[in-house]
């Protein structure tokens, strides 16, 4: 934990110190032309990409819960091209125009030091979003496009060796699908902070600020919010992604997102569909005041291919997320 | 889906049908060995509407589901037994290979020992599946993946001349689809041989279905995206002896099946089962039923209507029934049950007729959701016509016949 604290403060300290953007600018024919970049370089999202500074016009920013990835610690970006913004909608997406890229580095910890694993990038062309891996190399000086994917041996912040997987790009589309095109999940209003978006607004890279009436929690600060809310904000942000009405996990019925109002909807004494050896020895996904017979938290709490959840994305077991969703249960009336 | 979408995505087909014919189109040869994952994973991802993925003869060793995202590619193999994409080693994802794009064929190769479902289509268009063969080695266990060959939110589904071996749930399970055929193919040792579920226009005929747990089940269920299933119909198969123990997880619909049911129907409107040879299923040769749980959707009708039960060729069966009171009842019938069990619910005269001279069974349930306690059991007759399934909507498309030959 305080080796992660000293890591950001150390990003944040690079951050500052890259006030002139000495990189060169973001070459936005890499992001809207159809080939696929072979190199992160390619894109010049960075004035130091070894030390994630970003370059003029990409902007770092964070969700308020986001989707844990067996700890890894992710460092989000958004780029818009010059004299573009994005605009508002209500409480969901912002909308990115095209041109626009989403950035977002996957690093683990190596002897107090920040080793880069890969750098997924989301870009808007005329035809749609492409989502594309790249994979850092060992000297840390490039990363190069994955298409296949990729699997390599990481020790997680907790110690754990796992067997981490680099999505191929279909597999990028499983999540970032809804009916069927690929687009964003991250930068919804509901799940940033208020002082990003109005920052956002004040220098003319977002039309309108939106109002949001129930922010997701900050994860960190879980604590403090309510129970239902932080374990629903975990759900949207680890889940609601496929289980969704269009999502690549509609035919479950299942619909984990944040402004789902339905109990049945979301689970509560619902039964599985298609969930297989999933569903454990248990017949709801979840059932009130009963964590322990609720298939949810089991699918969860499972490292095993066919029954853990997410199918994609993990290798270890998230304990914090799974402890607040057991919680959420068990504080629902039997 | 809309019917503009269906308009354009229709029109897209007829161009990929006929982009495939010109010389755009190529053939991607990959073989087993070092790498096979990211090689076969890579050629999947660039293969361009037409092209066709050629896998050689041999055991591919992967360790990572594969996914098919690209319209009108054709993945084939060496055949069934000489292609083996294995999965023992798999690592992650819910299935062995998932399929995301419309107009794909799959043909001539096996899928072994997939850790989640074995090959999964979703929201894939006017699918083929020729003589694929699904299998888990170990036979029929409770840790092998739920689904064999799973089609799912798809309109046009054609599988023929498939195997499926070992599934926990559903060897062939179609789901919240339109328009499909199974036939010639064979399941055996999985719990449910062969599943409609939540679909319309099914044709299931000439498959060989055994040793299952039940050989042919047609339901629809609460609480899904697409549900109103129907006019469905099951004929010219062989359903026998499908006697093999429950092994589904406790949490699934299908662990609901008592061993040794032949075909079974559960709600539904419309399903035609005739021109089958009905075989020495210990339980029932036919099961029809309403849904037996709670559910609160109200969209929902639980109860079987328009069941309709042809003249079948019946021999054996129901002699080792898995009911609650089964000896006594097997006593009371002279050591054999009748061929058709059904729960009693639905409206007379709409749920089920059968056939002159098919005897019957009546649990005589009192109300839906009963227990099987309640029952008071007692021969019926059926023999006021339902109305009929429409033959000439059920099936594939006939434009897919192309694709297996």
């Amino acid at each position: 934990m305080i080796r992660q604290a000293l890591l950001s403060v150390a990003a944040l300290g690079a951050l500052l110190a890259a006030t002139a953007p000495h990189g060169g600018a973001v070459n936005d024919a890499a992001i809207t032309e159809t080939a696929y970049p072979q190199a992160l370089s390619d894109y010049g999202f960075f004035a130091d990409a070894a030390a994630q500074v970003p370059a003029a016009g990409v902007t770092l920013y964070r969700l308020n819960t986001p989707l844990w990835s067996d700890g890894a610690e992710k460092l989000r970006f958004l780029y818009l091209p010059p004299g573009t913004q994005a605009r508002a909608q209500g409480e969901g997406l912002l909308d990115l125009p095209v041109g626009a890229a989403l950035i977002k580095t996957f690093a683990f910890p190596v002897e107090g030091k920040r080793r880069l694993i890969e750098t997924r990038v989301l870009l808007h062309r005329a035809s749609g979003w492409v989502a594309l891996p790249y994979r850092w190399n060992e000297a840390q000086t490039e990363a190069r496009l994955v298409l296949a994917g990729a699997r390599l041996p990481v020790t997680t912040p907790a110690g754990q060796v796992i067997d981490y997987a680099i999505p191929n790009k279909n597999q990028c589309k499983e999540c970032h699908a809804l009916a069927g095109t690929v687009t964003p999940i991250g930068p919804k209003a509901r799940n940033l902070s208020a002082q990003w978006l109005a920052q956002q607004h004040a220098e003319g890279r977002l039309d309108a600020v939106p109002a949001v009436a129930t922010r997701v929690p900050v994860w960190e600060q879980r604590e403090r919010a309510p129970v239902a809310l932080a374990a629903r904000g975990y759900l949207e942000a680890n889940c609601a992604h496929c289980h969704n009405p269009e999502g690549s996990a509609s035919n479950s019925g299942l619909d984990l997102r944040w402004e789902q109002q339905d109990a049945y909807r979301t689970g509560i004494l619902k039964r599985p569909v298609a969930a297989g050896r999933g569903a454990g020895t248990f017949e709801f996904d979840v059932v009130p005041g009963d964590p322990d017979h609720s298939i949810l938290p089991y699918r969860m709490g499972s490292t095993e291919g066919g029954i853990a959840m997410p199918e994609l994305g993990r290798a270890s077991i998230d304990p914090a997320g799974l402890a607040i969703v057991k919680r959420w249960i068990a504080a629902m009336k039997r | 889906m809309r019917m503009p979408n269906k308009t354009i995505a229709t029109a897209g087909a007829l161009l990929l049908a006929a982009s495939s014919t010109l010389a755009c189109a190529k053939t991607i040869a990959v073989a087993p060995g070092d790498g096979a994952q990211g090689r076969l994973q890579e050629a999947l991802i660039n293969a361009q509407p037409g092209d066709v993925i050629e896998l050689a003869a041999g055991r591919f060793a992967l360790d990572d589901g594969l996914s098919l995202d690209v319209d009108g590619v054709t993945v084939r193999g060496a055949g069934m037994h000489a292609t083996v994409l294995d999965f023992s080693g798999q690592k992650g994802a819910g299935e062995g290979l998932l399929v995301t794009s419309d107009d794909v064929t799959l043909r001539d190769f096996a899928v072994e020992d997939a850790h989640g479902d074995g090959i999964k289509s979703k929201g894939a268009d006017r699918v083929v599946y020729r003589r694929v063969r699904v299998t888990w080695n170990g036979g029929p266990k409770e840790t092998n993946g739920a689904y064999g060959i799973y089609p799912v939110q798809s309109t046009g589904v054609l599988i023929d001349g498939c195997v499926v071996r070992g599934a926990s749930d559903a060897g062939i399970y179609v789901g919240q689809s339109h328009d499909i055929t199974v036939r010639h193919s064979l399941a055996t040792e999985n719990v449910a041989g062969i599943e409609i579920e939540n679909s319309r226009n099914a044709l299931v005929a000439a498959n060989m279905v055994t040793g299952n747990t039940g050989g042919i089940l047609v339901f629809d269920l609460p609480g899904l995206p697409v549900m109103g299933g129907g006019n469905t119909v099951i004929e010219k198969n062989l359903v026998v002896a499908n006697d093999t123990p429950n092994f589904a997880p406790k949490g699934n619909i299908v662990a609901g099946v008592p061993r040794g049911t032949g075909v079974m129907i559960m709600a539904n409107d419309g399903v035609l089962v005739e021109g089958n040879t009905l075989e020495d299923n210990p339980t029932a040769q036919v099961l029809v039923v309403a849904y037996p749980k709670v559910f609160e959707d109200k969209r929902y009708n639980p109860y079987p209507r328009n069941v309709t039960i042809g003249v079948n060729a019946i021999s054996g069966g129901g002699d080792d029934p898995q009911l609650p009171g089964g000896d006594q009842l097997k006593a009371a019938f002279g050591g054999a049950l009748p061929p058709v069990l059904w729960d009693g619910l639905g409206k007379p005269g709409e749920a089920l007729k059968v056939a002159a001279g098919t005897p019957g069974l009546s649990l005589n349930l009192p109300a839906q959701g009963a227990s099987a306690e309640t029952a008071k059991p007692g021969p019926f007759m059926a023999s006021v016509p339902v109305k009929l399934v429409d033959r000439k909507s059920v099936g594939a498309p006939a434009a897919l016949e192309a694709r297996a030959r």
